[in-house]
């Protein structure tokens, strides 16, 4: 019987090792969106840009062609690829640190624009790269190594929910939070990235999946416990769902 | 026929990058160079361009790093503190090596300063402003006719060394009307296809495109420095540019740029007619900038007379070129005041005895 292949690396991933800490999500995230870009069959037509933070180097992951851009303003780069080539899809993936504190004004401007752009938004609730601080989604009385005694608001505010703060704008197209915390999350969120660069195909303007994922390093807990902690903290005070729905 | 138009500066600069082929504007308001944005606004459209309000300079100069990484040609512009925004990604875009324009239109600080005429981003434009082992190319025209030349020519140095280019301009430039004659304006330089390195051709080439800064291997980030030292090597042998006027008989030689400059010129007639020997060199390029003509000054000058609308900036460079053969003084006006013709007259007889 002929020899059938049913399960390869995707054509839009190099073929290196992730340089990821164990148990870290970004490696899951990453093939989902290399996936997608090989189901729609726009390799050669797509732009990666790679954030500051874990994900830095997504650049030697994704195999298409990358920016890789400053702190917080990978929407911004986007933008600028974009406005000159309309004909190729561009996409984001930044962490919450890069999107939801230094990036803070580009993310809001890109969404309030329209920008036909993709985001892949990685919450972890931490800096991951820098050694675990403070992060604008920590959680109340998480503690971090910026935030021992754990995150107070009245000292440090509160967890901002990034997908519903931006779903108040008129011109996104689609918003949605998933989670890659159990395997029936995981096809849930491919099916959400696929959704987000269908949107941007379409000419339906900004789309951003806001993922929620670990950290177990930073977060001081075993990779399975770290699932468990995100189940059972993170998705009631961050609900899962769609949020914007292009027209 | 003269083909000659008269036009404010900042309208003036927009319709010289137009003519040199750039589509792409990405701005924040700013005074004095507000009319750059403004212009932009509505002509790129007629060419089939674009041109987009930034939600800030930070942002604006990141657009630019992503629309340069296509290999178009593209132009932002901002005055003084609004430069100080952008520095951070001029700095990533030089490490990049992507090709740009960027227009300051220099206003008086530090800090929020005033919106009158300076020019003291000097150092700014010449020695950094961003982090790192970077080199801005820096233009510094004399006139509008000048500044349109050195805006179309700036393109093609661009593209040719794969850096960001400055025209360093003053709120007189931006704000005054001059008549202009639009000239095609195009170096014999063997500009590389961008189909070689930009984003988007993933295809064609075979091979995709990388365009970033980070260099975790020390080894490597070295190497790059190096390449890139080599560049900034290759303009200082190549792309000065200055403008020498009467050096030879001079007693006192000025040293002055941009709006300054014209300014001299007129007090260095004045001087001539009453028989004072005064000479200019009006550096064009300021990096790389013309240490050498100060360096080989005739026997017969004993004086160099710097002036600037900073506190002394140029002066430094100048010194190193001078190289302590003959004194170097300096008159500057700052803060938006500008020197008159009478005050620089009046400096260089001071020094003339």
């Amino acid at each position: 019987m002929a020899e059938v292949k049913i399960f390869e690396r995707p054509k839009s991933m190099t073929d290196v090792s992730t340089h990821y800490c164990p148990g870290c999500t970004h490696g899951i995230v990453h093939r989902l969106v290399a996936e997608v870009i090989d189901e729609l069959g726009i390799q050669e037509k797509t732009v990666g840009v790679a954030p500051v933070g874990c994900a830095v180097l997504l650049y030697n992951y994704i195999n298409t062609d990358m920016y890789e851009a400053a702190h917080g303003r990978a929407p911004a780069v986007a933008t600028g690829c974009k406005r000159v080539r309309p004909d190729l899809t561009v996409f984001t993936y930044q962490g919450d640190g890069d999107l939801a504190s230094i990036g803070a004004a580009e993310i809001v401007h890109a969404a309030n624009r329209g920008e036909n752009i993709t985001v892949i938004f990685i919450n972890n609730a931490i800096y991951g790269m820098t050694g675990g601080q403070m992060a604008p989604t920590t959680l109340l009385k998480q503690r971090t190594t910026t935030c021992p005694f754990g995150r107070d608001p009245k000292a440090n505010g509160y967890p901002i929910r990034v997908a519903e703060m931006l779903a108040t704008l008129e011109a996104p197209g689609y918003i949605a939070r998933v989670t890659v915390a159990r395997p029936k999350y995981v096809i849930k969120t491919k099916e959400a990235i696929k959704k987000a660069f269908q949107t941007q195909i379409d000419g339906k303007g900004f789309s951003l999946v806001e993922v929620l994922s670990t950290c177990p390093t930073n977060w001081g807990m075993r990779p399975t416990e770290a699932l468990k902690w995100l189940e059972e903290n993170m998705i009631p005070y961050y609900p899962l769902g769609e949020f914007k729905l292009p027209n | 026929m003269s083909n000659r138009v008269l036009m404010k500066g900042n309208e003036a600069f927009a319709e010289a990058a137009v003519q040199a082929g750039c589509k792409y504007f990405f701005g924040y308001p700013i005074t004095p160079q507000n009319e750059i944005p403004e212009y932009m606004s509505k002509r790129l459209p007629e060419v089939g361009g674009v041109y987009l309000q930034a939600e800030s300079e930070v942002a604006g100069i990141n657009m630019i790093f992503g629309a340069a990484g296509t290999g178009f040609r593209t132009l932002i512009s901002s005055s003084s503190p609004g430069i100080s925004l952008m520095s951070e990604g001029i700095s990533y875009i030089a490490a990049a090596e992507l090709p740009c324009v960027i227009i300051n239109v220099m206003r008086g600080g530090p800090g929020l300063g005033g919106i009158l005429p300076a020019q003291s981003d000097y150092f700014q434009a010449t020695k950094g402003g961003g982090h790192g082992d970077y080199r801005l190319l820096t233009l510094a025209p004399g006139t509008l006719q000048e500044a349109t030349e050195f805006i179309m020519m700036a393109f093609d140095l661009a593209e040719y060394y794969r850096n960001p280019v400055m025209i360093l301009a003053d709120g007189f430039m931006g704000q005054m009307m001059e008549a202009i004659e639009f000239k095609k304006v195009k170096l014999n330089y063997d500009i590389p296809d961008p189909k070689e390195w930009a984003i988007g051709y993933m295809a064609e080439r075979g091979k995709r495109a990388l365009i970033k800064s980070l260099s975790l291997d020390p080894e490597m980030l070295e190497k790059h420095n190096q390449k890139l030292q080599e560049k900034y090597r290759r303009m200082e042998e190549k792309e000065v540019r200055y403008e020498s006027v009467g050096v030879e008989d001079a007693d006192v030689v000025i040293a002055a740029y941009g709006t300054t400059a014209r300014i001299a010129k007129s007090s260095i007639k004045k001087l001539r007619d009453q028989g004072m020997k005064v000479g200019l060199i009006r550096p064009q390029s300021l990096y790389p900038f013309p240490y050498k003509p100060f360096n080989d000054l005739p026997d017969g000058v004993k004086h160099v007379l710097v002036v600037e609308m900073s506190c002394g900036q140029m002066i430094e460079d100048v010194k190193l070129g001078v190289q302590g053969k003959v004194p170097v003084s300096f008159y500057g006006r700052c803060g938006g005041m500008a020197p008159s013709v009478e005050e620089i007259e009046e400096a260089a007889k001071k020094l003339l005895g």
